[in-house]
């Protein structure tokens, strides 16, 4: 190699300053970095707080936390990078849920068929979503809000009529329970350390979402129908296509999750999971999206997920007032929002 | 290739109708013994036949919100004794107090025979409840606020005490040896909750509350294990709501805690765990009778003029679901009736 010839000079010379500032600024004009700094601060933060946070055997507790978080931050993300909105994502993973155990403890047949009929009706309503809002052209936020409150009715009036009660039945007796436990709320015991298999799929998801996001060609088309459609669509970008792809996804990742709350918990109660559907958009947000559309990042919405999970159960591992906890949260979540603003800033500045 | 391509679709046809009957011969051969047992009736309980007086209106305006268990059995009291004294019952329910004093006034414009109100937020209820009473409709309270039954001019109140039902929890705990429970609030600045676990702090003073997100169960989950692996001293878990009691035996269990369980309001699966002996007691206020002594009082009052409860609150609680009693109540709580 050349490298003696080319030696750099003293440090300040013109040449290397700009080299220098190139390669840092790259680094940290990718929407996940300013998170991910954000993340090793609440770490660092409840790691001096909280003498628990420091144990190996905690950790699996938090990842659990984080990863039922982020199985539908990243979709989310995705979608919001798409330029929307899913208000009805947190009850539509009920509502799959609710699905699957109605379906087969009313007929009385194998879980495994009432998986794969609440996979289909949750592809349905993720169809829907998309497919209302190409026709109505109302906003994304109006029709995800009006199949929020269908979806609410539903999962109420229908286990009411079905079981006779507002809780699913339990099916941890009918057939085929084991094997789908098994697949959806396995726990390993390593060591100290009890993981959950939701960290699985959220690690994975993850992956496979910001490969789709960076390397293809539908990850194009996602960034560019969420920043100007228009435009897109005069390029021949398949926007409304995308769309609901896109919702269809959400959906997919709702219905993953819907069947790990099923066979973990056994038996639900039909008013869940009403507001997480903002829990996941923050996540997202953290980790960089942006309101807005058109940008944003996979692995950022994931440490938004981890960085909501730490803060959240840090709070008690530290052992603080929990009358102030939802002041915590909030405090510090504008914290990690505004770490991340900063570096950003700070990067396009230089 | 029109050949291939005509092939490659009956080859998938083929796969699918394979997959069909696979599914099908499946599902047949999978009739299980959890699901729906066939031609039982879910719902016996106060079953007593029908009254022969005049079909009455009585409106039931709670501050639930939608999908509640425990407002789900007081709702399914009262349709039991509406059932029974030919009474049409028209049930609503709102959490935000403004809204229930709106239903409680529809309702007397509507003019029904009676009305039966919760009193979560007493001043706000205060004035639909006096222009019912000043329309000549009877009210009773149920569940929550029976300090303002004579404010209000009630004719009657059914419920528990909140602050008695946690003094009661507190003393039992105490007895057990108890040194440091933790008081787990499903949601933040209820009053019903707070008021629970002051009342269990007043005779073990090493009470700790926590919070946790009561509409998300692994949050729930994660919530009470954290807490469980930071503070290895919590002797007893105490849970305010059926729900959480389910979920705080996973917590407990995955934190490898020796910590005891306890729990307000019942359901089939405390009472089942009761019998296992993972929760060692259950507080019950009995949500279903408060519901029926609710609506059969109205109509107690309409026919024969009656006052249960004399002119003071007729306590529905606490009572105590151990082991002791536990399978009497269980057959009961398979219904959803207990």
């Amino acid at each position: 190699m050349t490298a003696v010839d080319h030696a750099p000079g003293p440090p300040g010379t013109s040449e290397d300053r700009v080299h220098q500032r190139s390669v840092l600024a790259q680094v940290l004009s990718k929407p996940e970095v300013g998170a991910l700094i954000g993340a090793i601060a609440v770490f660092i933060l409840f790691f001096c707080a909280a003498s628990s946070f420091r144990s190996l055997e905690t950790t699996g507790n938090i990842l659990y936390q984080a990863s039922t978080i982020g199985i539908m931050a990243v979709p989310v993300a995705l979608l919001m990078i798409g330029g929307e909105f899913d208000l009805s994502a947190g009850v539509a993973v009920l509502t799959s849920s609710l699905i699957a155990s109605l379906f087969c403890w009313d007929l009385g047949i194998n879980l495994w068929v009432g998986v794969v009929v609440s996979l289909a009706l949750s592809l349905g309503v993720g169809f829907l979503n998309g497919w209302l809002l190409h026709r109505t052209k109302l906003p994304s936020f109006l029709v995800t809000l009006g199949t929020f409150f269908i979806l609410q009715g539903v999962n109420l009036a229908v286990t009411r009529s079905i079981s006779g009660q507002v809780v699913s039945p339990d099916i941890s007796r009918i057939a085929g329970y084991n094997s789908a436990k098994h697949m959806f709320a396995q726990t390993w015991k390593i060591g100290s350390v009890t993981l959950n298999i939701t960290v699985l799929f959220w690690l994975v998801l993850t992956a496979c979402g910001a490969y789709l996001l960076t390397r293809t060609k539908i990850g194009n088309w996602i960034l560019a129908a969420g920043g100007d459609a228009p435009a897109a669509r005069a390029v021949g970008v398949p926007v409304v296509g995308t769309k609901i792809g896109l919702f269809m996804t959400v959906s997919f990742c709702g219905w993953l999750l819907g069947m790990h709350l099923l066979f973990s918990f056994n038996t639900l109660t039909a008013s869940l999971g009403v507001g997480n559907e903002f829990i996941y958009i923050i996540a997202a947000v953290v980790g960089g999206c942006l309101l807005t559309g058109g940008y944003g990042s996979v692995i950022g919405a994931s440490i938004g997920s981890l960085i909501y999970g730490m803060t959240y159960l840090g709070i008690t591992y530290a052992g603080w007032n929990p009358d102030w906890l939802k002041t915590f949260l909030g405090v510090m979540l504008v914290a990690a929002t505004l770490v991340n603003t900063t570096v950003q800033r700070k990067a396009s500045a230089r | 290739m029109k050949g291939t391509t005509m092939k490659k679709n009956r080859s998938t046809r083929k796969v699918l109708a394979t997959s069909a009957a696979i599914l099908t011969a499946v599902s047949l051969a999978a009739c299980s013994s959890g699901g729906k047992a066939k031609g039982t009736s879910s719902d016996t309980a106060g079953n007593a036949g029908v009254a022969s007086t005049p079909r009455v209106t009585v409106a039931m305006v709670t501050h639930s919100a939608p999908g509640d268990v425990f407002w789900d059995m007081v709702r399914k009291g009262a349709e039991a004794a509406a059932k029974k004294d030919n009474v049409k019952l028209q049930y609503s329910a709102d959490p935000d107090a403004t809204k229930q004093a709106a239903l409680v006034q529809a309702a007397t414009d509507k003019k029904v025979n009676g009305i039966a109100v919760t009193l979560a937020n007493p001043k706000a209820m205060a004035s639909a409840v006096a222009s019912a009473e000043k329309a000549g409709i009877p009210v009773v309270g149920l569940n929550s606020g029976q300090q303002y039954m004579a404010q209000d001019n009630l004719l009657g109140f059914f419920g528990q005490d909140d602050g008695v039902a946690g003094e009661e929890v507190g003393k039992k705990l105490k007895a057990s040896g108890a040194q440091h429970p933790l008081c787990v609030m499903h949601e933040q600045g209820n009053i019903g909750l707070q008021a629970r676990c002051a009342g269990i702090k007043k005779y073990v003073p090493g009470t700790v509350n926590i919070y946790v997100n009561g509409q998300d169960p692994t949050s729930v989950q994660s919530g009470i294990t954290a807490k469980l692996q930071q503070d290895k001293s919590i002797d007893y878990v105490v849970s305010l709501n059926a729900g959480v009691t389910t979920t705080a035996v996973k917590s407990i269990k995955e934190a490898g805690s020796k910590a005891k369980l306890v729990s307000f309001d019942t359901s089939a699966d405390v009472v089942k765990a009761i019998q296992d002996g993972t929760v060692d007691f259950a507080v019950d206020q009995q949500p279903w009778l408060q519901g029926y002594l609710a609506v059969d009082s109205l109509w107690l009052y309409l026919t024969n003029g009656d006052t249960i409860g004399g002119g003071s609150p007729t306590l529905t609680g606490p009572s105590f679901v151990d082991k002791s009693n536990v399978n009497a109540v269980a057959k009961y709580a398979a219904n959803g009736t207990r």
